[in-house]
């Protein structure tokens, strides 16, 4: 009897098993470039209170983790100024730090905060840029992220990425064994992670509409491929694509109206196009003997590059998104794969596979010229960030899967860290609009 | 006899099971939708049975070890042989797995009224989404094979799971190898 007793306890167990805990990541530089910009970024003042969220920590670490930048030490700063009348210039020249950044933060009510900073040019005693907030506690984090931007974009002339976001995959295996699988996204300093979408079934591909507002993915929540569209605020979610045969590899078009897709209804996996608002389909391509799969579409939304063994090896081509004669893109090595555009429409970041390891390289279109990035030989899935900077991708580390980031010049190496849980498949947000 | 009897009742309601898929399903805790502010979970999907579930029962069936006399489950049989492996990146049937083919094609020939599922994987190196048509192909591959021996096409149903359903987990070649197959998975008529 006890046995039996044991066996429907752990049973009912099982059914009442919480939602699979969120991942969380960090990001390490794991290799950065000694050209990083030193930059003070004085802790800022708050008067009399104590903010739920060290605002100034995220703007240090958001700077710090793409490798660019150099923030002096907090017990390096030679004073803690929090407005513009407290800083002696010389004083932050003489620790040739070029860049400064003050600020302050305050709160009546403990509920809403007003926060301000200024950067400032230290060598020229100028300000470079300096803005006023009003927030609720729960914004925060959010704003050390939007202050991030403005100054990253200020000394760099580039967007700012780290208001974005990343989705991914994880997988975990639970205490009887059987793996769990979720879709999440976090920030894009891997904090603030949450479940979007948890299954016993295998997850794949997803894939961030324009709008940053829905997420198209794979599930195999009813035995085979499945391509699903999901509201992220609301829930709501739709299946899509379950024809016979697979469906997969989502790609949406820069407009959010299509999806290209890849199908086998017909046979043999295909690019098509399908129209979200009435589901009709365009055949793109029509290779009976090859994969044609892992569409991208190129930034006017006129063409499509994607992978296929027609030659016989995986390589990327590219293809009218209206169908027609395809162009090969890739000639370096016999396993090209996995495509992803840079955001100006000028690099193509994929797998490149060279002596049995498969590593992260990217392409100039234009010159052709492929440049290897990655050396671990078990990259895949690369993402670009939606400024172009980075490279976000899978690899393996001790025979788990994590999150990494490559700087497309492949001088900044990022990892982000992950104890406990598979997370693979990454795919970076479009910037907010 | 008693317990033979017993063990046929056993193996029906498993087939019965099988076959009604999702009649007995908790499935609705397969799929959790969460709101972006992660408060609570909504839309809670999942219908239809899960592939794992129906691959377990389906494999009960013929593996059951009262079901005398079926040529499945004889070991010096070949149709107790239900995995064929691949070499990587390759969809062609290796010389000395053929005779397993053929033994499975005959089988189905015999008996039109059984249905298989043929299941695709490869090892986890490469593009996931390219393993997925690699999966696909090799399933194809070997249903190609057993229709021209002696089986019709309305007796299969093809699936891929790419890379995502290893049957070892591991990342050396004796994992990659284990893990480049396609399964012959009979679930009755």
């Amino acid at each position: 009897m006890a046995p039996k007793l044991i066996r429907s306890l752990a049973l009912m167990a099982m059914f009442f098993m919480p939602i699979q805990a969120s991942a969380v990541l960090k990001v390490e530089i794991t290799g950065g470039s000694d050209s990083a910009l030193p930059i003070a970024i004085v802790p800022f003042g708050a008067e009399g209170i104590k903010a739920p969220e060290d605002i100034t920590s995220i703007i240090r670490n958001d700077l710090e983790s793409t490798g660019r930048f150099a923030p002096l030490d907090n017990q390096d700063l030679v004073s803690r100024p929090t407005e513009q009348s407290q800083v002696n210039f010389a004083d932050w020249r003489l620790l040739r730090s070029e860049g400064l950044v003050i600020g302050k933060i305050s709160s009546q009510d403990g509920e809403n905060y007003q926060v301000q900073f200024q950067l400032f040019d230290v060598y020229r005693g100028q300000q470079l840029a300096g803005k006023r907030y009003q927030v609720p506690a729960s914004g925060l984090r959010a704003l050390g992220h939007q202050i991030a931007d403005v100054i990253y974009e200020t000394l760099t002339g580039e967007k700012g990425i780290f208001s974005t976001r990343l989705a991914f995959v994880t997988q975990i295996t639970a205490g009887d064994g059987k793996k769990r699988f979720a879709l999440q996204i976090s920030d894009a300093d891997g904090a603030n992670p949450r479940t979007v979408l948890q299954s016993t079934q295998p997850i794949m591909s997803p894939s961030w509409g324009p709008d940053g507002n829905q997420l198209a993915y794979v599930s195999f929540e009813n035995g085979k491929t499945e391509v699903f569209v999901q509201q992220l605020q609301s829930g709501q979610r739709k299946s899509v694509a379950s024809f016979e045969g697979i469906n997969s590899a989502p790609a949406w078009s820069p407009d959010g109206k299509k999806l290209a897709l890849t199908l086998s209804r017909n046979g043999n996996p295909e690019i098509y196009v399908m129209e979200l608002a009435n589901g009709d389909l365009i055949r793109v391509t029509n290779n009976a003997q090859a994969i044609d799969t892992e569409a991208v579409w190129s930034r006017d939304g006129n063409e499509i590059y994607f992978t296929s063994d027609r030659g016989g090896r995986p390589q990327i081509y590219k293809v009218s998104a209206n169908g027609g004669r395809a162009e090969r893109i890739s000639f370096e090595g016999n396993y090209n794969a996995s495509p992803d555009l840079s955001p100006d429409g000028s690099k193509l970041a994929m797998v490149h596979g060279a002596n049995g390891g498969f590593y992260i390289a990217v392409q100039d279109l234009k010159t052709g010229a492929m440049q290897v990035l990655t050396d671990s030989g078990r990259a895949e899935s690369p993402s670009f960030a939606p400024n172009g900077q980075m490279i976000l991708y899978a690899t393996e580390q001790k025979g788990s899967g994590v999150l990494a980031a490559v700087s497309v010049d492949g001088r900044i190496h990022q990892r982000l860290s992950e104890s406990g849980t598979v997370v693979r498949e990454p795919a970076w947000s479009p910037l907010k609009k | 006899m008693n317990r033979y009897k017993f063990s046929a009742l056993l193996i029906a309601l498993f087939l019965l099971n099988a076959c009604s898929g999702n009649a007995t399903k908790d499935g609705t805790d397969d799929v959790l939708v969460e709101e972006r502010n992660g408060a609570s979970t909504s839309g809670v999907t999942g219908q239809g049975a899960d592939g794992s579930d129906l691959g377990a029962e389906a494999s009960v069936i013929v593996g059951e070890d009262g079901y005398a006399g079926s040529e499945l489950n004889d070991p010096s049989n070949p149709l107790s042989n239900r995995v064929i492996y691949f070499d990587y990146d390759s969809a062609s049937v290796r010389p000395q797995d053929q005779p397993i083919v053929e033994a499975h094609a005959a089988y189905l020939g015999k008996n039109p009224n059984l249905t298989v599922r043929l299941e695709g994987h490869t090892d986890e190196r490469g593009s996931r989404e390219y393993n997925l048509a690699l999966g696909e192909r090799r399933a194809l591959s070997i249903r190609q094979l057993l229709m021209l021996q002696g089986a019709s096409a309305q007796q299969f149903r093809v699936t891929s799971f790419g890379e995502e359903r290893p049957a070892v987990d591991g990342s050396d070649e004796s994992a990659w190898s284990q893990n480049r197959r396609v399964e012959i998975i009979y679930i009755g008529r």
